[in-house]
């Protein structure tokens, strides 16, 4: 077939001698070229499922799902559950969430909409160096700052006031859960930060000076007619740290805890699941013993492909939400 | 001082390390596997390389399973390890492999108890009833009992564990494992476990800083850290019933009482062993050597290095406070070197 396709004048076929034209002209290189590397995002993602999935098959047939709601986690005695990691990667990762949104998407307005450019250009440098602060730096700054505060003053204050939930109950170690969650908070603000704010500076002007036009004070301009129009923006900044937040793996390791333990407690210890593959693979012997961190791994893989998937979605219904009220 | 002489300098430094290089008669090993002892390890791969320059020793210190398991995947030379390869690890290899012990390591109890000054006296049976979660309080009389006096307050004990897998977590398990049924039916022996109660710090400088800072705490950091750092740590009864602190003397004594039942593949334990001098808490950490080497040159160098490491490479243990190997030991290896072909 490819002889006779190369003997044939290409002049007989209209769409063969476009490509060839465009070949020559580069843009049919340019867009091999380009979908050459974008097949190879897809296909290392592809890759790295399958190798866990193939190395994970031991536990996978040793457990089965038990795996994902079992609570145990005994080297030892070679019984292996997920549960608890999952309960801590998650716990975590909200908890830096509910910090750091409002204070991300609050720093992003001020430096957007309200701080004079200089201000805004100068704070914006510093914060995307924060952004590119290693993780184990933070981890420190959490056990030598973070971990005695909590201790010594924010543990004790909230189990004196608000020591009725069970949230908040239970001794003060000063690593947990809740400290684990602020340490992540403060590492992924920048992100929030950064994107949100770009996403505000791409708002056409327009949308702000109809909004000023119809008598709206500043704030009303930026939050009725600004943040609409950026909420699909806004809402992927989130989603961008909490993925981070979910692979996190160096600072949590440091301030969580490292106890297997499901609890309702914010200030007990807990356990993720990027700090359990970090802290036990090194050392780990027996095939079961890795098998079962291979498919911790493919569990943390599942629950960031879930969760953005569910990003995913919820753009695509704010954004038509968002657009439809900005064209009201 | 112009620019050309130090480019000339670099030039003779480049050429040299080339021809260092293009010599046909540059042996390289490679090796893997435990953390704790590659500070004596990379010395004496160091000191080897000084004596023998046309031999090279690489030695990665990525833990002891994974050392395990490049040696029998065949990417290594030799392995190293904290803890013994299992039977069935054995069995798994494709040729027969040794165990070689090279030093001592050690674990010490470590706590922070404010307003106690009295330096700390444990039993056996109370170390295993702190990290079972039995005993919960410092004032506890199984506690008090072996520190009369000594104002234990009425606080509840924070255990701290390593989180990360280690050999020091094996031969802390593996010693409350001797003391206690309890321990040994429960939780048992590994390089990591399931925990009864505690918190986990990665790396002996996690459990070092979150007993620092937590006030009431208890955990266990390996002896070498624990002298290098200068920290204050607890004596442990032995079980001909003397309190002893770890010491270099004490953890070499441990390992010379167990050198006459010495099994012939040297995979022994030699936490709680009898003597009144031998510090409880110890451990072997091994060489691990395949018997058969091909490469009649790796072979001869495997062979040079292990006597050489038995002998003059003892007297760099010391100074980077690891416990020097008993004489009875080493005279057992030596002979053991010959099975190497």
């Amino acid at each position: 077939m490819a002889t006779a396709h190369t003997t044939v004048d290409s002049g007989s076929f209209p769409r063969v001698r476009g490509w060839l034209r465009r070949l020559r002209s580069g843009d049919e290189i340019a867009r091999l070229v380009t979908l050459l590397f974008a097949l190879s995002v897809i296909l290392l993602t592809l890759f790295l499922v399958q190798r866990l999935w193939d190395e994970s098959l031991l536990a996978r047939q040793a457990f089965g799902w038990t795996f994902l709601f079992s609570r145990v986690w005994d080297p030892v005695a070679g019984q292996f559950g997920a549960l608890p990691f999952v309960y801590g990667t998650l716990l975590t990762s909200l908890l830096g969430l509910i910090v750091a949104v409002p204070l991300g998407l609050g720093a992003a307005i001020f430096l957007a909409e309200l701080a004079p450019r200089r201000i805004s250009d100068g704070l914006t440098f510093l914060i995307d160096l924060l952004a590119a602060v290693p993780s184990v730096i933070y981890g420190l700054l959490g056990i030598f700052i973070v971990v005695p505060l909590m201790r010594t003053v924010i543990q004790p204050a909230l189990g004196q006031t608000l020591g009725f939930l069970p949230l908040f109950q239970g001794p003060a170690y000063g690593i947990g859960f809740l400290t684990g969650g602020v340490v992540l908070a403060v590492m992924i603000v920048p992100f929030i930060i950064s994107v949100s704010r770009e996403v505000l500076l791409a708002v056409p002007v327009d949308q702000r000076e109809a909004a000023l036009a119809l008598g709206a004070t500043r704030w009303e301009a930026t939050w009725k007619a600004v943040m609409p129009y950026a909420r699909a923006g806004l809402l992927g900044s989130v989603f961008l740290a909490l993925a981070r937040a979910l692979g996190e793996t160096m600072a949590v390791t440091m301030v969580i805890g490292n106890n297997p333990n499901i609890s309702a407690s914010l200030f007990a210890p807990g356990y993720s699941i990027a700090a359990v593959l970090a802290n036990e693979f090194s050392e780990a012997t027996g095939d079961l013993y890795l098998s079962a961190l291979m498919e911790l791994a493919l569990v943390l893989f599942l629950v960031t492909f879930i969760l953005n998937g569910l990003a995913r979605i919820l753009i695509v219904l704010t954004a038509r939400r968002g657009s439809g009220m900005a064209q009201v | 001082m112009s620019l050309g002489r130090v480019s000339a300098g670099l030039l003779f430094a480049v050429s040299m390390a080339l021809s260092a290089c293009q010599g046909n008669t540059v042996t390289v090993l490679n090796a893997a596997g435990a953390t704790f002892p590659y500070p004596i390890y990379s010395k004496w791969f160091d000191e080897y390389h000084r004596l023998h320059p046309n031999v090279q020793i690489n030695y990665q210190s990525i833990g002891s399973g994974g050392g395990i398991r490049q040696l029998l995947d065949g990417t290594v030379d030799f392995g190293a390890s904290d803890g013994p390869m299992t039977d069935q690890q054995l069995a798994d290899a494709p040729v027969r492999i040794l165990h070689f012990p090279t030093v001592l390591g050690a674990d010490v109890p470590s706590y922070n108890l404010p307003g106690v000054t009295a330096e700390l006296k444990f039993t056996p049976q109370v170390l295993a009833g702190i990290f079972l979660g039995k005993i919960t309080r410092w004032n506890d009389p199984a506690i008090a009992g072996a520190n009369p006096g000594a104002g234990l307050p009425a606080e509840d004990i924070v255990v701290i564990h390593r989180s990360d897998g280690s050999g020091t977590t094996y031969i802390w398990t593996d010693y409350l494992s001797k003391v206690s049924d309890e321990w040994r039916t429960r939780v048992g022996q590994g390089t990591s476990v399931n925990w009864p109660v505690g918190l986990g710090g990665k790396g002996n400088e996690g459990v070092a800083g979150l007993v620092k800072q937590t006030p009431f705490s208890l955990g266990y950091v390996e002896l070498v850290y624990a002298l290098q750092n200068n920290m204050a740590y607890g004596s442990v009864q032995n079980s001909a019933g003397v309190f002893l602190k770890a010491t270099l003397e004490s953890v070499s004594a441990a390992a010379a009482s167990v050198a006459a039942s010495m099994p012939e593949d040297f995979r022994v334990s030699v936490t709680n062993p009898a003597g009144a001098a031998a510090y409880p808490i110890a451990s072997f950490t091994w060489l691990l050597v395949p018997t058969r080497i091909e490469d009649a040159a790796k072979r001869a160098v495997v062979k040079d290095f292990l006597a050489w490491m038995l002998t003059a490479g003892q007297q760099y243990c010391e100074p980077l406070a690891y416990a020097k190997l008993p004489q009875e030991v080493v005279a057992r290896e030596t002979q053991a070197i010959a099975l190497i072909q």
